[in-house]
């Protein structure tokens, strides 16, 4: 299994608590060698006469970047199940604002007011304690502002997405852009500061160009997509598929159609005009090709958990596809309909014309015309029919980090 | 208001000597590869404001159970069997204290003092450091992360909402340094 880990099957209580005080102790050790437990430090930044926080700031960022792409480009860390900052977009930006604000009229943040505190600096013990009153005041009255506080809201949304880029060629773009920054920094420190840039250590340059052979490395193996996915799991998945644990009767389907308790999502991977001739009542279409299939995956991931998602196409062999390609992108509680809508009307369809079939995944049945779901067979009365299945549907509950950060 | 050095950094009688801080870029890629193994081992990147967070919750708790329970922010830290002071988020707070202190001690930087700008006086210092305070706690919480959660970490897992506060984090600061240049300059 890739990491990140599950601390709470390897350790208990007390010790997953001691792996975050180390964590936390390496960050304080960090800060409080970078300068920034004292304000005047971080201060300087904003009126170019230190570029210390820049220059830590944008390293650290770039560095970890390049190491997390890294190690997910090379399977070791499933970048997926890694817990990012979800995107509320005004809110960010005023908080952010705000913070800013804030920042330089205190000369420190939470982290470094912590760290300064530490080192008994008395600023920095009257700054947390600043910082305190300021969540006493956020937690009372953003009640009044939960509207606005929660709107704008974008989900895990990262740049290679939004950007429609690869992750290797934002990584690059980012660390090309962080050097570029800290070459301009370097010339003010000399301009202004009157910097010998000579006396700054030459290993620098060295580890410039590391980061960026790095980077180089991340952008040519590529990020893991479906197919390395797939594997990953095709061991205990395929064996499922090939016992067929996960191919309901239409009967169950029809079960969980009536069934009020779950939120029943059906996906319908036929050609449009199959769609059209004749579908499941409230099943949504989904083009039959794979990236069709990817381009949902972001609509389930923040479905309620008492969703059942349901795969179809004429036989079983697109619905397959579907299934696991949802599987394979962390889609968990789906289900494909065994002999597909071809049996489903079989069972239901009392008025369809059956007409032979050449090759899989053609309509088994002929309707004079297009009725998409205007007929009795899209949504059947279960009253009326006495079928025996076994059911299969067990609802499972989502894996992964609830939170992280400063949550 | 003056304060004498004291601590476990500096003698008696005696001014301190704390060592010259390493060179920026080479601590930033020890923090950078913090954050990796944060992320890599947790799953989660870093942050601070949460354990003020959780920890102001639990105390608010103590003195106004029913409040807590009845404002639907408090009640996801504090309310009803919600254990605010086992959160990670604070183990992580109690580590950053942990070795913020011990980095200090082996840079003989552990005393006393009020870091502040030349112009002004230690009281004028200390009323700003809490007013910065108050204006940060209430923009971190606003912006669901501070400078290291939503700055630092989300930024390298590529978060668009991340980058958007880094910007926003700027913005405001330079926005506001001419007015108060006073207090960091001579």
């Amino acid at each position: 299994m890739p990491a990140p880990f599950d601390l709470t099957s390897t350790f208990s209580q007390a010790g997953i608590y001691a792996v975050y005080v180390l964590v936390g102790a390496g960050f304080g050790a960090a800060l409080e060698q970078s300068g920034f437990g004292r304000s005047t430090k971080l201060a300087a930044q904003f009126y170019f006469k230190d570029f210390a926080m820049f220059k830590v700031m944008f390293t650290a960022v770039i560095t970890a970047m390049v190491l997390v792409f890294g190690a997910s480009a090379l399977g070791l860390l499933d970048y997926r199940a890694v817990y990012v900052n979800e995107t509320y977009l005004w809110p960010i930006i005023i908080g952010g604002f705000t913070l800013g604000i804030g920042f330089l009229v205190g000369g420190l943040c939470p982290g470094t007011s912590l760290v300064g505190a530490s080192t008994l600096k008395i600023d920095a013990m009257f700054f947390v304690g600043g910082a305190t009153i300021g969540i006493f005041v956020f937690g009372e009255t953003v009640p009044y502002f939960m509207d606005f506080w929660t709107q704008s809201y974008l989900g895990r949304l990262t740049v290679p997405d939004w950007l429609g880029l690869p992750t290797g060629v934002v990584v690059l773009l980012i660390v090309l852009m962080a050097l570029f920054m800290f070459w301009g920094a370097e010339r003010i420190d000399h301009k202004v500061n009157g910097e010998d840039p000579k006396d700054a250590p030459r290993a620098r340059y060295a580890a410039a160009g590391g980061l960026v052979l790095l980077a180089l490395v991340v952008l040519a193996i590529g990020q893991p997509g479906t197919d390395e996915y797939w594997d990953a799991i095709a061991g205990e998945e395929q064996a499922r598929l090939d016992n067929r644990e996960v191919q309901i009767h239409s009967g169950e389907l029809l079960e969980l159609m009536d069934n009020g308790r779950i939120n029943l999502i059906m996906l319908d991977v036929r050609p449009e005009r199959d769609y059209n001739q004749f579908h499941i009542r409230s099943a949504r279409h989904v083009p039959p090709t794979r990236a069709d299939v990817e381009a949902i995956v972001p609509d389930l991931e923040h479905v309620h958990p008492q969703t059942v998602i349901v795969a179809m196409s004429n036989d079983e062999d697109l619905a397959t596809m579907a299934y696991k390609t949802l599987l394979a992108n962390n889609v968990i509680n789906t289900y494909i309909l065994e002999d597909g809508v071809n049996g489903w009307i079989e069972i239901f369809g009392e008025d369809a014309e059956p007409r032979p079939t050449k090759y899989p995944e053609q309509p088994s049945f002929v309707f004079e015309a297009a009725l998409g779901d205007r007929c009795v067979a899209s949504d059947p009365d279960s009253h009326e029919f006495h079928l025996e299945f076994e059911s299969k549907v067990e609802l499972k509950v989502a894996a992964g980090p609830a939170g992280g950060g400063c949550g | 208001m003056t304060i004498k050095p004291i601590g476990p950094s500096v003698r008696k009688g005696k001014t301190p000597n704390p060592r010259p801080f390493p060179n920026s870029y080479a601590v930033g890629v020890a923090l950078g590869v913090v954050l990796f193994l944060a992320v890599f081992i947790t799953g989660g990147g870093l942050g601070a404001s949460g354990a003020l967070q959780n920890v102001w919750a639990w105390f608010e708790r103590l003195i106004a159970p029913h409040h807590v329970d009845t404002n639907i922010y408090l009640v996801k830290y504090a309310g009803g069997e919600a254990q605010p002071l086992t959160a990670t988020i604070v183990a992580l707070g109690i580590g950053v204290v942990i070795g913020g202190f011990l980095s200090g001690l082996f840079g003989r930087r552990v005393y006393t003092e009020i870091v502040k700008g030349p112009a002004i006086s230690p009281r004028t210092r200390l009323l700003f450091a809490t007013l910065g305070g108050i204006l940060v706690g209430f923009g971190a919480r606003f912006a669901r992360g501070c400078t290291s959660s939503q700055g630092l970490s989300g930024s390298a897992l590529l978060s668009v909402g991340s980058w958007a506060f880094m910007m926003a984090f700027f913005a405001g600061a330079f926005a506001v340094s001419p007015f108060i240049k006073k207090l960091w300059n001579d």
